[in-house]
């Protein structure tokens, strides 16, 4: 489930609320322009890890957990190096776009 | 035009405002690969073309998220006879040849379209292209980008809750709530593409919570028939704490019990029912300790969302054991939908026409899919058909005025019942259709009790109302989930043997005399009745059949 929005990290481009298909964040009102959206439904979250995917900060941690939430402190996902590690795997954040066309299914499946 | 756009067609049926209104040539209802597809083929064809989405088109649905292997297959004569023999007896011998051939041509052209827009495809050692699967984020991400490139107007967050027709019964539209600018959407069309994906019963399977059988209710509220649905309980493993049901890799796991016993004859492929009958009762655990060490890096490469919930709670899925579970994706991998009349893929609906999951794919797949590459195949070319056969109905239209009427039902309603608590009833449902006792192993005694409780959920379900404005959209969802888990319940009880993925402990047999297909349909009163499978395509197979 989406734990936690780093505010450090977050520009508050909203792209996580136009995107998540669960509708599960809210930005934040007119006057706050740049801060962090809110995590206003949690419990509706599928735990896709998209808004990750699409986050061009790097801001947001997704725990694999999809019942509970962890509540996982930020320091420790920094530690860990969890910031924007799915966005790394599939290459989309810069030195690591050779990641997008590493995609080896075709050596898992069974010949046709 | 008898209603000018602006005021609802009718506003007595339901207490919905319009906020946007548009017109449109083709309205398709879902992004995922089958909308998208469609969308551009709609679009390319010279219709004005809207996209609607519950969610937003490029993230949401069971694509975006997990990815795809395709079921791409040179068209080379020896590998697609082999294609398509593969799954033959699998798919319990109901798939239709030609639709087959079809597809497989219509999939390799897209795939080839998808090169040629700047896809990723890896490279083989040789420098070869390798086109076999599509990484979810990547290939909805480019999708999105030539839907709008085409010119289609997408409506993000704006889930459809019913159809519109006209005086005749044609589809003519849709209408449905705007999640985050508020208020309702009703577009006037001359054609309508359902493809909002499958029935997942919101069990929180890799993307599918947004997959709730709406477009299946919306249809059939405007007399649309379906076919396939006891093919309806494919089951995904997990681990047991996470959402990613992705099952490539478990063809390298052994599982085995908490106290570390290999559970005989437990495997993804060909032995997930043993996991479900050691799952009722106790943990299964597995460890991928099957696959040679050099493999594992190509592994991370080809699925990296396989990997998020292992490395995020620190556990080495190779070395390490760690407890499993089976989450029901409904007709999501099953092969049950909207029942086709044409290639074109129209259903028996003036006006109304399906692609992807929320289609019948019996066509290609018989009764059974469970993973791997048929179902985006279909996506792609049954989304391709969709496009170009609702742009041909549209263009064949004209420009008649019509009064149109708005065709929800359940959930929608005046408040004759009381209003319905969505959450209680999809808990309600999800008691029924959950448990491996009654939908995974199927019986007379499991499904006349679930369709008993379920009956009577729809009646007080049918004509109530949602408690608020705010809850429509839930409320719908729930009811479509009833609505599905009951046309299941019905073909389930009517196919009186075991084919495909549809089991009968009570007729664990294959009976070659029920060689048909099942259409099903109706609300308040769900009917079933057979139809003949396409003339047997593989006179060995129908020997092998006899035989058994
Ligand atoms: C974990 C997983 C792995 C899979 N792996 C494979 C594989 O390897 N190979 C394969 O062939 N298939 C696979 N599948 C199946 C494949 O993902 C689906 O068949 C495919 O996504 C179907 O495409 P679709 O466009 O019909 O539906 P979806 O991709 O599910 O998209 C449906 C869209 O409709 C929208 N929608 C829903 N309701 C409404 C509404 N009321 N109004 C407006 N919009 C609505 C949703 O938001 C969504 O965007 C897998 C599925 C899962 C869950
Ligand atoms: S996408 Fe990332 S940076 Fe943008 S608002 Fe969301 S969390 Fe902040
Ligand atoms: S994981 Fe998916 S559903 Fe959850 S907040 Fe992120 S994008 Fe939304």
């Amino acid at each position: 489930m989406i734990e936690l929005i780093s505010p450090t990290r977050c520009t508050g481009c909203n792209i996580c609320v136009a995107i998540c298909p669960m509708d599960v964040f809210q930005a934040a009102s007119g006057q706050a322009k740049g801060a962090a959206p809110a995590i206003a439904r949690q419990s509706d979250c599928q735990t896709c890890f998209l808004c990750e995917a699409h986050c061009p900060d790097d801001a947001l941690y997704v725990a694999p957990d999809a019942e509970t939430v962890t509540g996982i402190a930020e320091e420790a996902v920094a530690a860990a190096g969890l910031f924007g590690s799915y966005r790394r795997a599939i290459g989309w954040s810069d030195g690591h776009r050779d990641n997008r066309s590493a995609d080896q299914t075709f050596r898992l499946l069974a010949p046709h | 035009m008898a209603n000018a756009p602006g005021a609802p067609a009718n506003p007595s049926a339901s207490s919905l405002e319009f906020d946007a209104h548009l017109e449109a040539d083709v309205l398709v209802l879902g992004g995922g690969p089958a909308g998208t597809w469609a969308a551009i083929a709609a679009a390319t064809a010279g219709a004005r073309t809207v996209l609607a989405d519950k969610g937003f088109c490029g993230t949401s649905g069971a694509t975006a998220a997990s990815g795809t292997t395709l079921w791409y297959v040179d068209p080379d004569p020896a590998k697609r006879a082999a294609a398509k023999a593969a799954r033959e007896g699998l798919g319990g011998h109901l798939a239709d040849h030609g639709w087959m051939d079809r597809v497989l041509d219509r999939t390799h052209a897209a795939v080839g379209q998808l090169a040629d827009w700047g896809y990723p495809f890896p490279r083989d050692a040789d420098g070869r292209d390798r086109r076999v699967s599509v990484q979810g984020p990547e290939y909805m991400r480019l999708m999105r980008r030539r839907v709008k490139q085409a010119g289609v107007t997408i409506l993000d967050h704006c889930p459809a809750l019913e159809l519109l027709v006209d005086d005749g019964g044609a589809v003519a539209g849709a209408a449905g709530v705007r999640r985050q600018k508020g208020g309702g959407w009703a577009v006037r069309a001359k054609a309508v593409v359902i493809a909002t994906g499958g029935c997942a019963f919101l069990s929180k399977a890799l993307g599918c919570n947004v997959l709730t059988g709406d477009g299946l209710l919306m249809a059939a509220e405007a007399g649309a028939d379906l076919s396939g649905m006891e093919f309806s309980n494919a089951y995904a493993i997990a681990p047991a704490f996470g959402s990613v049901t992705k099952t490539l890799l478990y063809q390298w796991a052994s599982f085995t019990r908490a106290d570390g016993a290999v559970i005989p004859g437990a495997a993804s492929k060909g032995g997930r029912s043993v996991i479900a009958r050691v799952l009722a009762t106790e943990p299964v655990y597995a460890r991928l300790d099957r696959a040679e060490p050099e493999l594992s890096a190509a592994m991370r490469q080809a699925q990296p969302n396989f990997f998020l919930p292992f490395d995020r709670v620190g556990i080495d899925p190779f070395t390490q054991r760690f407890p499993v579970t089976l989450r029901l994706e409904g007709t999501v991998r099953g092969t049950g939908g909207l029942r086709l009349v044409n290639e074109r893929c129209a259903t028996a609906v003036p006006g109304l026409f399906a692609a992807g999951d929320a289609a019948t794919r019996e066509p290609i797949c018989g009764g059974f899919t469970g993973g791997g590459s048929h179902n985006a195949a279909w996506a792609m070319s049954s989304g391709h058909w969709a496009g170009q056969g609702a742009a041909d109905h549209a263009r064949a239209l004209g420009n008649g005025a019509r009064a149109l009427r708005r065709a929800g039902g359940a959930g929608l309603g005046e408040g004759r019942g009381a209003a319905i608590d969505a959450g209680a009833l999809t808990r309600a449902v999800q008691a029924e259709v959950f448990p491996y006792h009654i939908n995974y192993f199927r019986t007379e005694e499991g499904l006349t009790g679930a369709l008993t409780r379920l009956d009577r959920l729809w009646s007080d379900a049918a004509g109530a109302a949602p408690s608020s404005a705010d809850d429509s959209l839930r409320v719908r969802e729930a009811a479509a989930m009833l609505a599905t888990a009951r046309w299941m319940y019905r073909s389930a009880l009517a196919r009186t043997e075991s084919r495909g993925m549809h089991r009968r402990l009570d007729h664990a047999a294959l009976d070659p005399a029920q060689r048909h297909l099942l259409t099903v349909g109706g609300l308040d009163e769900v009917h079933v009745s057979a139809r003949p499978a396409p003339l047997h395509p593989d006179p060995v197979g129908a020997k092998r059949e006899l035989a058994a």
